[in-house]
């Protein structure tokens, strides 16, 4: 692996004006994406997963959404200072996303020959022939099978897994470089959503595009992903290998999402216990505070958590964690 | 077990009529659930589980009578629910209650949170009216809301918040059996810890038994006794929950467990697991045979022809494959 990341976040900062204020969706993220790693985004709703994807697209609503910083780096180049056109040119071709639904996501109109055939078409200057023949070699790719006759029909006579593979041959179609998948397999059946995985692996394996996975699954981080990022109410609370993130989450935000979930165990316990909590909810962002989000939530909450935010600081060479437990001395 | 059951399902079967494709065809039905037996003893929680199709939310819905039945027979206790017609049934109803997957659709959004927990008590004539407010009360304190949120409306609850307030609704009635319709698949992961306990608890306190249809293989795992899995309108496998686990004997069940990402499993062996290839067949005309033969890598000549019944291999577990043995010798093992 390279040293030299392929894309990298400084101090991203995005802000929302909403009736009840300006909420802060994304408070200073910072991340790097190395060529070929996957990456994976954990956190509940409303923590700032789908919204990092979108920034990184260049598909923030403005407004309400507002850039309030920072730095997107493609190569070292910025998005986010970009011309417009300049964006259109590297969403779809250099970073491209499979989003959550693949029921709403296709356009129902088109058949899915004519939707992938359209991203070569605008960004390969692909004929219209060569890029059929593009449309049906991916689906090929995603396994469809009889692609030929399926590069013809419309999304509604697809299945759910199928309408999905569609949405990451879209996706790859112009062999991106990042490949974003937000929560792609959320709304299908356990076996196919093995098959998506399956898909996933093996096609970044051919291909080398690097990935960033959006869930709320633990078992799919563990599964799929070589390094983590945990994120709470817009900001990064902990990252790391994902071995070290599953066997010694450090924050107490990251140990709740482990261990609220009742996994799938090979010999279940002969007695039940009752599941641990995460009392609460995600906070509203417009009323933060000054001290860490999570306190509320924390059962190891102290008082200097409710009165200073804690910064992300590195516990050893590449596990960091954003908690008043752990080493927060070092960074003072 | 027998004796104590509470609900005896016996040969259900729910058939969907379509509209004929053309005009002298026969008519296609969806056999959505095709000859399901199993009992749920007093006190404890039955779970089927499936993919989308499977039939496991049509065997709820027709066990708590709001789909037609096309055959077979539900008892609960010593009622025969399949047999019971008008106002009978009405008021049998608050014997048996359910919990909605989706707490932002299933709640009234014009009406306030006490309300929406006092109608089942007004539907069914519960006790005097006088003491229903009480009741309602109660019923929100022992779900984890305040007696004060009574006069708030759904959207001002958070969806765990809401879910609780659908749990609140399903037990006014003091009913015997709750179903339980995937009650955590809607919410967020952190919330949905807070609502199995909440159901373990309530289960313990109260002496519920519950009928637990899910997908999350994990979840089931956690809460439920016993479990069926469901595969095309039929149970191919069914054990209590440390047999189900530890020794699956359908090559279904197999593939399902194995399909799930775990954290805690990473050490499985890999090599082991069976990708299944495809979606289920159509239960509109289900293939002849064991309908998994199509999908399952072990089928032979014979799986395709003869239907496998549902057979006892060890004490309470029960597996409808030709290729697992009497001593209880699985294809993938």
């Amino acid at each position: 692996m390279d040293d030299v990341p392929l894309l990298e976040l400084r101090d991203v900062r995005v802000e929302f004006l909403t009736r009840d204020g300006i909420a802060r969706v994304l408070d200073g993220i910072n991340f790097s994406l190395m060529p070929g790693e996957t990456l994976g985004i954990v956190g509940e709703s409303g923590c700032g997963k789908s919204m990092t994807a979108l920034t990184i697209m260049g598909l923030v609503p403005t407004p309400p959404g507002r850039i309030a910083g920072g730095q997107v780096l493609l190569d070292g180049e910025d998005l986010l200072r970009a011309a417009p056109e300049r964006i259109r040119r590297v969403r779809g071709n250099d970073i491209s996303m499979v989003f959550q639904e693949p029921m709403t996501s296709l356009n129902p109109v088109f058949t899915v020959g004519e939707q992938i055939a359209e991203t070569v078409r605008l960004h390969q200057g692909l004929s219209r022939e060569d890029a059929k023949q593009h449309a049906i070699d991916m689906l090929n790719a995603v396994g469809i099978p009889v692609p030929e006759r399926r590069v013809n029909e419309y999304p509604h006579q697809l299945s759910g897994g199928m309408r999905q593979r569609v949405m990451i041959a879209i996706g790859l179609a112009c062999n991106p470089r990042v490949l974003i998948a937000d929560e792609p397999t959320t709304a299908l059946d356990v076996t196919v959503q093995a098959q998506i995985f399956d898909l996933l692996v093996d096609l970044k394996q051919r291909t080398g595009t690097a990935m960033i996975l959006i869930t709320h699954d633990m078992g799919v981080i563990a599964e799929m992903t070589d390094r983590v990022i945990v994120m709470y109410a817009g900001r990064v609370v902990e990252q790391g290998p994902v071995e070290l993130i599953l066997s010694r989450p450090l924050h107490p935000y990251t140990q709740g999402l482990i261990e609220c979930v009742p996994h799938l165990e090979a010999k279940p316990k002969l007695v039940r216990e009752p599941l641990m909590e995460i009392p609460g909810v995600v906070p509203p962002l417009t009323d933060l505070g000054s001290g860490c989000a999570f306190a509320p939530r924390c059962a190891h909450a102290l008082d200097q958590c409710r009165e200073v935010a804690p910064n992300l600081v590195a516990l050893s060479a590449d596990h960091h964690a954003a908690c008043w437990l752990h080493g927060q001395e070092q960074a003072q | 077990m027998t004796e104590q059951a509470l609900l005896k399902v016996r040969d259900l079967k729910v058939h969907f009529e379509l509209q004929r494709s053309s005009l002298f065809g026969p008519k296609p039905f969806v056999h959505a659930v095709d000859g399901v037996s199993f009992d749920v003893p007093r006190g404890s929680t039955f779970g089927i589980v499936g993919e989308s199709g499977s039939g496991k939310s049509t065997t709820a819905l027709a066990v708590l009578r709001l789909v037609d039945i096309t055959a077979g027979s539900i008892e609960l206790g010593d009622t025969h629910l399949s047999a019971l017609q008008g106002e009978e049934l009405r008021l049998a109803r608050r014997r048996f209650q359910i919990i909605f997957q989706d707490p932002y659709s299933s709640l009234n959004p014009r009406t306030r949170a006490g309300d929406i927990v006092k109608e089942p008590l007004d539907l069914m004539d519960v006790g005097p009216a006088s003491e229903r407010r009480e009741r309602v009360g109660a019923l929100f304190a022992q779900v984890g809301l305040r007696p004060e949120q009574q006069n708030l409306f759904p959207h001002q609850f958070s969806g765990g918040q809401r879910q609780r307030i659908g749990v609140a609704r399903a037990l006014a009635t003091n009913p015997e059996l709750v179903v339980c319709d995937e009650p955590v698949s809607a919410l967020d992961v952190a919330i949905q810890a807070q609502i199995l306990n909440l159901l373990q608890r309530l289960q313990d306190e109260l002496g519920l038994t519950y009928l637990f249809i899910s997908h999350d293989l994990g979840v089931v795992q956690h809460i439920c006794d016993e479990i069926a899995v469901m595969y095309l309108g039929l149970i191919v496998e069914q054990a209590d929950r440390i047999s189900l686990f530890t020794k699956p004997l359908h090559p279904y069940t197999w593939a399902l467990l194995s399909a799930v990402p775990s954290a805690r499993m990473r050490d499985r062996d890999r090599a082991k697991r069976i990708r299944l290839v495809g979606d289920p067949p159509s239960p509109i005309d289900p293939p002849a045979g064991c309908r998994f033969a199509g999908r399952c890598p072990f089928a032979q000549a014979r799986c395709t022809v003869e239907t496998p019944q549902l057979r006892t291999i060890f004490a309470g577990h029960r597996v409808a494959c030709h290729l697992v043995t009497d001593d209880g010798r699985a294809p993938h093992y």
